[in-house]
């Protein structure tokens, strides 16, 4: 039982978080603080995947040491000009032998353990394209508070009603208020 | 399922500091009525989960957070605030409960599904098995580049990539479309009239 | 983004060795981006806060006078062109679009295409990164300031 706790602690803290941000956004009235509450629960979805994607042991998606040498990766330069010498010499040869290679990892696998490096992919697009959004959603605001004078959306919808009542009083004269 | 014991003790203590740093700093957010206050500690907010990234082994990701959360959203939130007010209206008490309510059930739910999740760290995860360690067996013949992210980044997700440029490209004309150039100020200081050219 | 800059003579001078380091760290992200952590969005991001930085110290109109608003969004679409521009050559050349290993029609197991590939659309996510954050900044900063400097 506890370990099963343990295992998903941190899951459970993070949907926490997630709450806290959810909270934020749905109770405040003022729009910049919204928007910091929908900036905390983006973070915390970000944190919920790189979670799912740690592994225990495993160390940062970099290759190093052998898996880094060993396959010609860690120099580029040196590496790709002698696998290009060996591909004129022998074109067919070689590529047989690179089809080999790849089978020989597939099936032992590398030195080294390395965490998933999909979701930090996914997620560090992400992070950019919430500031993008953040930035649009910030301008926004900026242009409500120019027209209304406010940041606040309680005040900022009684002043629509307002308009929509007079509107309304204007295009049905004598009639009663529908409010 | 390898489950925790293997896990290093001092992770994971590291794991339960910074997760209450964070917890504290979002339970201030959602208190605190000073707009400067927040901003400044979102920025803080992005600051420790940037730690926390780098202890989950994800440095690409952590040091992305740290520059864009930390740095540029801060900016850009200080900006849209000296724009707009300074403090931030006190929730009614009574407009609360229904937020409150919504937001437990949506947490029990969540915390209900997270039952059925392979445990933290388990290598044999279906997340962890396929594609992941595919792109990790196959960067050093296919690449050739050490960094494993940036090799999935730029080549295997090069359409994903471009999409995400395009994404902060047509971000920056919605803003531009919305606030103008920005040019007003410095036309106005050197004195030169620039007519309608910023909206 | 003050004018009156009379009372901050020490952040200016901490400030101002500071930031060309910045922006040096900005190109060492860059390009060492296949090695370590790192690459375009990072080092366009960390490039336009050594700009921002610069306005936030200096005020606005120095740092507008330094990178015009004119050359950051130009930036960003040379950016964005480049970045398409690397999946045309590729068509070009025979391949898919963005497909590196057509670029310089290699045999299999070299890897020049997939290396000048990756540097070449990360270069153009820095240019992208770099001039669509500065104009959001500009936008954002150039706007007329309704809250005093008194008042804070």
């Amino acid at each position: 039982m506890l370990e099963f706790i343990l295992e998903r602690g941190n899951y459970w803290a993070i949907i926490g978080l997630m709450m806290i941000g959810l909270y934020t956004l749905f109770a405040a009235t003022n729009l910049i603080k919204r928007l910091v509450g929908l900036s905390i629960f983006q973070t915390s979805i970000i944190l919920f995947y790189i979670s799912l994607s740690r592994i225990d042991g495993g160390t940062a998606p970099i290759l190093y040491g052998k898996d880094a040498k060993s396959h010609g990766g860690g120099h580029g330069e040196e590496a790709a000009a002698s696998h290009a010498a060996d591909a004129t010499h022998a074109a067919p040869d070689a590529a047989q032998n690179a089809v080999d290679a790849a089978h020989g990892a597939a099936s032992h696998g590398m030195e080294h353990v390395y965490s998933n490096p999909l979701p930090h992919v996914l997620m560090l697009t992400a992070i950019v394209v919430g500031v993008a959004t953040l930035a649009v959603g910030l301008a926004i605001v900026v242009r409500i508070r120019e027209a209304y004078g406010t940041i606040e959306s309680d005040e900022i919808r009684e002043m629509d009603l307002d308009v929509a009542l007079a509107e309304y009083a204007e295009d049905h004269p004598g009639e009663a208020n529908p409010a | 399922m390898t489950g925790y014991e293997g896990a290093n003790l001092a992770i994971a203590l590291i794991n339960v500091v910074l997760l209450g740093l964070l917890f504290v700093s979002a339970i201030a957010i959602a208190r605190m009525r000073s707009l400067f206050a927040i901003v400044m500690l979102s920025g803080i907010y992005s600051l420790i989960s940037a730690t926390w990234f780098v202890a989950l082994d994800a440095v690409d990701v952590a040091f992305t957070e740290a520059a864009v959360g930390a740095g540029i959203s801060t900016a850009l939130l200080l900006g849209a605030m000296l724009l707009t007010s300074r403090t931030a209206k006190p929730e009614k008490g009574k407009s609360t409960i229904i937020p409150l309510f919504v937001v437990i059930a949506t947490g029990c739910m969540l915390v209900y599904a997270t039952i059925d999740l392979p445990a933290f760290g388990d290598p044999d995860s279906p997340a962890n098995t396929y594609v992941g360690t595919d792109y990790i067996e196959r960067t050093p013949q296919e690449i050739g580049v050490p960094n494993i992210v940036t090799a999935v980044l730029a080549s295997y997700r090069g359409f994903d990539t471009l999409g995400e440029v395009g994404v902060v490209f047509s971000a920056a004309l919605a803003v531009i479309l919305l606030l103008g150039f920005g040019e007003r100020s410095l036309s106005a200081t050197i004195g030169r009239k620039k007519g309608g050219r910023d909206g | 983004m003050s004018q009156k800059t009379d009372h901050h003579v020490i952040l200016r001078v901490v400030a101002k060795p500071l930031i060309p380091i910045i922006a040096l760290f900005a190109f060492y992200v860059q390009f060492h981006g296949d090695y370590s952590p790192g690459g375009g969005f990072q080092a366009g991001v960390i490039l336009a806060v050594a700009v921002i930085l610069y306005s936030l110290i200096f005020g606005i109109t120095p740092a507008m006078r330094a990178v015009p608003p004119v050359f950051t969004r130009s930036l960003a679409a040379i950016g964005f062109l480049l970045y398409g521009g690397v999946g045309v050559w590729a068509l070009l050349m025979g391949g898919n679009y963005l497909d590196y290993d057509a670029l310089f029609n290699e045999p299999p197991g070299g890897h020049d295409g997939q290396h000048y590939g990756i540097l070449l659309i990360e270069l153009g996510v820095l240019l992208a990164v770099a001039g669509s954050m500065l104009s959001i900044f500009y936008a954002f900063a150039g706007r007329v300031t309704e809250i005093k400097d008194e008042d804070w």
